[in-house]
């Protein structure tokens, strides 16, 4: 009966195709949604997750999240560096100081500083150049926005030199940045110079990274940092989820977003389940029928689950399909960089479309089952 | 001969209680049947006592005014509807004695129907529609539309067994009906003014099919029609009014007369 089944819906093409693009659409529309959500969510976490060297990161107390920081002192630094079980702790400074052109294009940018004698944190993902000549005088590595930015239509070469806050800097390498949340360039200097690019302040110590020694977990050894320093310390991880949990509680971002997936789920299941019904109560009689020649209430439910189960499969790979080729489409665009197709959202998606599905399909068996067989023979 | 005939001993029971290996005296028996239909305080009483025998190699017409109860009266017969009082037995089985479950086994292995607006499958081809009962009963699609197929070859379609019934004449398409009724060998066949939805000569033929093909000593056909230009087709013809049967005659023509015990 199962041939019967798919039959039926396939003979009924306008409805066919109608249920399918429903899925398809609220499938595209979920997938897509939720991948670009996760995206921004990621990319607030980029500069964080591009300094794979250090697993402990060390600050005041009451941060938040990346963005804000209160800085620490030189001697924070020190007592982090007495602290038994981490092998060593290096200054990270972060500000956003305004970078200029030579033709007068100015933005701000992210400035990364690392320290001076180890280079802990200075980007992996050049292009070109080496993340050694940071020690060279007046040296700055520029990631591919900022580059393509301040010379644009330029091929990348080094050398070419910007202002920063008056300070005349050298590009000696360009990288691959994750992108930041606002998209900003992303530039990294020594410790010593990048502090003098911003305007002054008493302290300029934005983070401490540290390493555990061998044989120290990092969670064990952020619990001695805390209790040594009174300072709070996180992994790259904790303190990545950390920053996504202050974006999703303190932004529209989540509301946004999650409006427009609740409407493609709400669409999605009503468009279905009515263009379903429907199609069911076409196919009353045909259903009556079948009832009476001795198709049982199981069989029958079968085949309008296996009906919606079609429709879901078909319609959810098209949907997906179309998210999967945006990415694909999209993943040289610098600006869209770091947004992909998750497969934690493909399967995610795949659970709520099969939940859609058998949603719409509840009503018609609810319909044919309360279906009194006698009806075959009303004219 | 029907299925299952060879492998039980005359007298023995089948899970349905139909004696095999001789025939009952009646394929349907029905004592003082009562259908009352309710609806909220309205209670329409639509069969008043029914008493009605259908014998084995007869086609028995059903007939009478527009709303005395004849299609109640089939649906109740066929299981469709549960009577209100009375005994109705089919094929030997008393039918209050059947679950729900047992109650459809038994319609889909010993009940065929005819409609009569046809209720085929749109996306189904001749074939297949008239392969529904095997398929319902699990048999491999190859071998049901294969068997289907004879079916409607021995009823004259074999020239359209892959169209849609939309492709087909209503006459065509009661054709494929007759052939879902019967293609799983049922021994009792119903049917619901088959030929009104007919011009007069199509209809005519598919009468003659129903009593060529569907009634044999085996089987026993009923066929609920306004039509009085079929009833040359009867071999018993039952009177029905205002829910019960008011006369019931034998028609001269009757087609076993002599293996009828
Ligand atoms: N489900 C139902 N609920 C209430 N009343 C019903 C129901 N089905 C049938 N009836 C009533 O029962 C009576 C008999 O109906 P039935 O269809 O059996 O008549 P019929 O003899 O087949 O008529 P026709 O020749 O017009 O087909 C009618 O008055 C009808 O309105
Ligand atoms: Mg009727």
């Amino acid at each position: 009966m199962n041939f019967v089944a798919l039959q039926m819906l396939l003979g009924d093409r306008a409805k066919y195709l109608g249920l399918i693009f429903a899925v398809a659409f609220s499938t595209f529309l979920m997938s897509h949604q939720s991948s670009i959500f996760a995206g921004i969510m990621r990319r607030t976490t980029s500069q964080i997750m591009d300094v794979p060297d250090a697993n402990l990161w060390v600050m005041d107390r009451k941060t938040q999240y990346f963005d804000e920081v209160k800085a620490l002192t030189d001697d924070d630094l020190y007592r982090v560096r007495g602290v038994p079980g981490i092998e060593w702790a290096v200054p990270l400074f972060k500000g956003l100081p305004r970078a200029k052109a030579f033709d007068g294009n100015f933005r701000v940018v992210i400035m990364m500083g690392v320290d001076d004698a180890t280079l802990v944190g200075a980007p992996r993902n050049m292009v070109l150049g080496s993340a050694d000549d940071l020690r060279r005088p007046d040296a700055v590595i520029i990631d591919r926005v900022g580059y393509e930015f301040f010379f644009p239509g330029q091929p990348y070469e080094l050398g070419k030199p910007l202002e920063l806050n008056d300070h005349r800097v050298n590009i000696v390498g360009i990288y691959n940045s994750s992108a930041p949340f606002q998209n900003l360039p992303v530039f990294y200097s020594r410790y010593s110079q990048a502090v003098t690019y911003v305007g002054r302040e008493r302290n300029q110590l934005s983070f401490v990274l540290a390493k555990a020694a061998p044989g120290v977990s990092d969670r064990e050894a952020s619990r001695r940092i805390e209790a040594v320093t009174g300072l709070r310390a996180a992994t790259s991880s904790e303190f990545g989820w950390q920053t996504i949990w202050y974006y999703i509680d303190h932004t529209g971002i989540p509301i946004n977003f999650g409006i427009t997936i609740g409407i493609a789920l709400v669409v999605g299941t009503i468009v279905a389940g009515q263009t379903f019904y429907i199609f069911t109560l076409e196919n009353l009689k045909q259903f009556g029928a079948l009832k009476a020649i001795g198709v049982t209430n199981w069989r029958i439910t079968g085949m309008i689950l296996l009906q919606a189960l079609m429709v879901g499969v078909i319609g959810f790979s098209i949907g997906i399909g179309m998210t999967a080729a945006f990415f694909e489409l999209t993943k040289n665009v610098l600006d869209l960089r770091g947004f992909s197709l998750l497969w934690q959202i493909a399967a995610g998606t795949g659970g709520t479309v099969l939940l859609i599905v058998i949603l719409a399909s509840l009503m018609s068996i609810r319909r044919v089952l309360v279906l009194e067989p006698a009806i075959v023979f009303r004219g | 001969m029907i299925q299952g005939v060879a492998e039980i001993s005359p007298g023995e029971r089948s899970p349905f209680g139909v004696l095999h290996g001789r025939f009952e005296e009646s394929a349907v028996s029905c004592r003082r049947v009562t259908k009352e239909f309710v609806s909220g305080d309205n209670r329409t009483l639509v069969l008043r006592g029914v008493d009605f025998d259908v014998s084995f190699g007869e086609m028995t017409l059903l007939v009478g005014p527009s709303g005395c109860g004849k299609t109640t009266l089939l649906s109740v017969i066929a299981g469709l509807l549960d009577p209100t009082g009375g005994n109705i037995s089919v094929l030997g089985q008393n039918m209050d004695e059947l679950s729900g479950a047992d109650s459809i086994l038994f319609r889909r292995k010993n009940l065929g129907f005819v409609f009569q607006q046809y209720n085929l499958l749109p996306a189904l081809t001749a074939a297949e529609n008239a392969a529904v009962p095997l398929l319902a009963a699990g048999v491999p699609r190859k071998r049901a539309v294969d068997k289907a197929s004879a079916m409607l070859a021995e009823l004259g379609l074999e020239q359209r067994l892959y169209a849609l019934p939309s492709q087909l004449s209503g006459g065509q398409q009661q054709r494929v009906a007759l052939a879902r009724a019967l293609v799983h060998e049922p021994r009792l066949i119903v049917c619901d003014e088959p030929t009104s939805a007919l011009d007069h000569e199509t209809g005519h033929a598919v009468m003659e099919l129903l009593t060529t093909v569907a009634v044999r000593e085996d089987r026993a056909v009923i066929v609920v029609t306004h039509d009085s230009r079929v009833f040359d087709f009867a071999d018993r013809i039952a009177h029905m009014d205002d829910g019960r049967i008011v006369r019931t005659e034998a028609s001269e023509k009757a087609h076993f007369p002599a293996t009828r015990n």
